[in-house]
């Protein structure tokens, strides 16, 4: 790693102030992606802002519309077993790399980083859930930007995800088996007005919706709804774990596992 | 340069350190407890896996700065007080939990923060929370069983493997 400083600050001001001045600094979740790119100096930050002490961005809690809040700095670990109103969301966390990875690793890091085959940016988006930041609210479907690429602005924190909760709901993940990350993942989530399908570690284009399965499974909330429909391979991830085209049909698989087991 | 202070296994330490140095650094190089092992230093293999405030994590993927006042528990914490080894530790012993031993500490942390959460796990629990720590010599098989007899399970059935 190349040499950087490291603040910690205790409050959410702090920290702010602290990406704003004019040393170049990058903030530190729980530092399970960012830790291991700085080894290979991917990055060189002057200055790493943790945000891992400040409280009042942690925790799990039930808004007044009944969606489950979690803060940014909240650990897999925590929203796994904390969770329990949004059982697909807190089994989602569960199955996140291993347990010392799910101790240090946190949503609103997950979330920023944006990797094309992580869980999270599809619990995001197949809940239609709202990413909360020191300035402004963001629809996840407004969230996402492509390949590790978001709309946060520099210096922009996550603070807080907000999920409605839905009526029904699953996550089928087809585990690369070294990483652990998805080699597929697929959110299924039902809600009064319609279904939400989002896909993770297929696009090169990172987590998206599949619309066609969504409109099927609106109008028939069944494995079988699915029959006929596929993704096409163009644009999928291609490398030695899976062809774009091997990808593209574990995603009509695993929407349909997701289905049956919501 | 700065000033990181903590416990570690019950005793207070402190010392200078960069922004940059890892956890596993400072309890090795600072604080001489090599029992903490590298192995792959991407967070892959567990070798490093210490508790901090009571939580499993892997001191490679986390900065020594960021331990600032907490709790710290290493391999060399487990023993008991007049120095035998600790129920994990002679499990693993009993039962040939190890080979050429690189992993173990990874592997009796992981254990001692599983039986701790829950006391009394299946064979499935137990390879599950093992996910994240890698052995190359015992195929696993008698990891498996000294955690299952750690946590008091009869597992004179069990053959040898």
């Amino acid at each position: 790693m190349y040499a950087f400083d490291i603040e910690r600050p205790t409050r959410l001001a702090d920290a702010v102030k602290l990406l704003s001045d004019s040393v170049e600094s990058q903030p530190l979740g729980g530092g399970q992606t960012l830790i291991p790119t700085l080894k290979q100096r991917l990055a060189m930050p002057d200055r790493l802002v943790s945000l891992g002490a400040i409280d009042e961005i942690k925790g799990i809690c039930t808004g007044d519309d009944g969606a489950l809040c979690i803060g940014g700095t909240t650990t897999h670990a925590d929203v796994a077993a904390g969770a329990g109103a949004y059982p697909a969301l807190a089994g989602l966390a569960g199955n996140i790399g291993d347990p010392a990875v799910r101790n240090r690793g946190t949503i609103g890091g997950s979330l920023a980083n944006n990797d094309p085959s992580a869980c999270y940016p599809a619990g995001v988006l197949g809940s239609g859930a709202t990413v909360v930041t020191n300035t402004r609210e963001i629809a996840a479907d407004d969230f996402f930007d492509g390949l590790f690429a978001t709309v946060l602005e520099e210096g922009e924190i996550i603070t807080e995800v907000k999920f409605p909760v839905p009526e029904k709901a699953a996550y089928m993940k087809f585990e690369q088996p070294a990483s652990r990350f998805a080699l597929v993942g697929v959110f299924v989530a039902k809600y009064g007005d319609g279904v939400r399908v989002a896909v993770t570690g297929a696009s090169e284009e990172g987590v998206f919706r599949w619309s066609e399965a969504e409109a099927a499974l609106s109008a028939d909330f069944s494995a079988g709804a699915i029959d006929g429909l596929s993704v096409s391979g163009d644009g999928m991830i291609s490398d030695l774990h899976g062809s774009g085209d091997y990808r593209a049909h574990l995603v009509g698989v695993m929407t349909k596992r997701a289905v049956a087991a919501a | 340069m700065s000033q990181v202070s903590m416990t570690v296994n019950g005793k207070s330490a402190s010392g200078e350190v960069e922004g940059r140095t890892l956890l596993v650094e400072f309890l090795r190089e600072n604080l001489s407890l090599t029992g903490t092992h590298v192995g792959c230093d991407t967070s892959q293999c567990g070798a490093c896996v210490v508790h901090v405030d009571g939580k499993a994590v892997k001191a490679c993927t986390m900065f020594a700065a960021e331990a600032e006042g907490a709790d710290v528990r290493t391999i060399e914490g487990m023993a008991n007080d007049d120095g035998s080894l600790g129920t994990i530790q002679q499990a693993f012993q009993d039962h040939h939990g190890l080979q050429c031993g690189f992993c173990t500490p990874g592997m009796v942390m992981s254990a001692a923060a599983l039986l701790s959460e829950n006391p009394n796990p299946s064979e499935a629990e137990i390879r599950d929370y093992l996910e994240g720590n890698i052995c190359r010599c015992t195929g696993y098989h008698n990891i498996i069983k000294a955690i299952m007899a750690a946590a008091g399970q009869d597992v004179s059935g069990i053959a040898a493997e």
